[in-house]
């Protein structure tokens, strides 16, 4: 098993990497299959130092509600950033927002950020791993205690739940 | 005739959300907002034409429109990354602009 992971460090991300590759190729010859199989090897063992650990994808039910959730964020978020960009610029209240952390996993963080930046109203500023705080930026702010309390409900108790850390 | 309808809506609403984007990256007043704009409306505004090119192509298209499926995957990777980046700076640039007011 040990040396399973030694060749693929990472056998989702070779997965995905080697069906990326051969959804972009003009055609599934042969020699495009090589290729994909090649670079899904390569790839991962090239970053595998910027992998620290393997978070484990381990509910899949969870991992489902929390992409769609998720994705009616986004249209939310387009149409709420729409309506303040429209609106009168000068009332919006900008602030930073710090957001104490629970999970304890670098990877994990860093996707919350990256779900947090797509999701109404807020773009995260920095992951803060010393003291495991989220900076965020809100771009019109009414309560901040609501707003930590919504990014903690919403986002991170579900991927918590997904990848169990 | 009904596609041609849903096809064009779906541009439209696309292109109407990447202009939204670039006039909040105009309108707002200072760095951490102007990042709000471009980040959220590029989504769906790509996203939308992403879905255009989807229905206007259907499932007969070679690849199956996973191509499309591919080009959103990596919309939503790289755009919050790049977010992130460049808040990143802006606030290593502001501490350090603090830092050089304290001292003179």
């Amino acid at each position: 098993m040990s040396g399973f992971y030694r060749v693929l460090p990472q056998p989702v991300m070779s997965l995905l990497i080697l069906g990326l590759w051969l959804i972009l190729a003009p055609a599934p010859t042969l020699g495009q299959v090589l290729i994909g199989l090649i670079l899904a090897i390569a790839l991962p063992w090239a970053t595998r130092g910027f992998w620290p650990d393997r978070p484990r994808l381990t509910n899949i039910g969870a991992a489902l509600r929390l992409l769609a959730v998720f994705l009616a964020d986004v249209i939310m978020a387009n149409l709420v950033v729409a309506r303040q960009i429209l609106g009168p610029v000068g009332r919006l209240r900008p602030a930073f927002l710090e957001v104490p952390l629970d999970l304890r996993d670098p990877f994990v963080a860093t996707l919350l950020g990256s779900i947090v930046s797509l999701t109404p109203g807020t773009v995260s500023a920095e992951i803060d791993r010393e003291r495991w705080v989220l900076q965020v930026h809100v771009l019109h702010l009414e309560d901040s205690a609501e707003a930590v309390a919504l990014i903690k409900a919403r986002y991170e108790a579900p991927l918590r739940k997904v990848f169990r850390c | 005739m009904l596609m041609e309808i849903l096809v064009s809506l779906l541009i439209l609403v696309g292109g109407a959300f990447a202009l939204l984007g670039s006039v909040g990256l105009a309108r707002l007043p200072d760095f951490f907002m102007r990042l709000h704009g471009p980040t959220k409306a590029t989504t769906l505004g790509v996203g939308s034409v992403v879905l255009a090119a989807l229905v206007h192509g259907g499932l007969g298209e070679e690849g199956g429109g996973l191509r499309e499926l591919a080009i959103t995957l990596f919309l939503f990777i790289t755009a919050p990354v790049t977010a992130h980046l460049l808040s990143k700076a802006a606030l290593a640039e502001r501490r350090r602009q603090e830092r050089t007011q304290k001292q003179s």
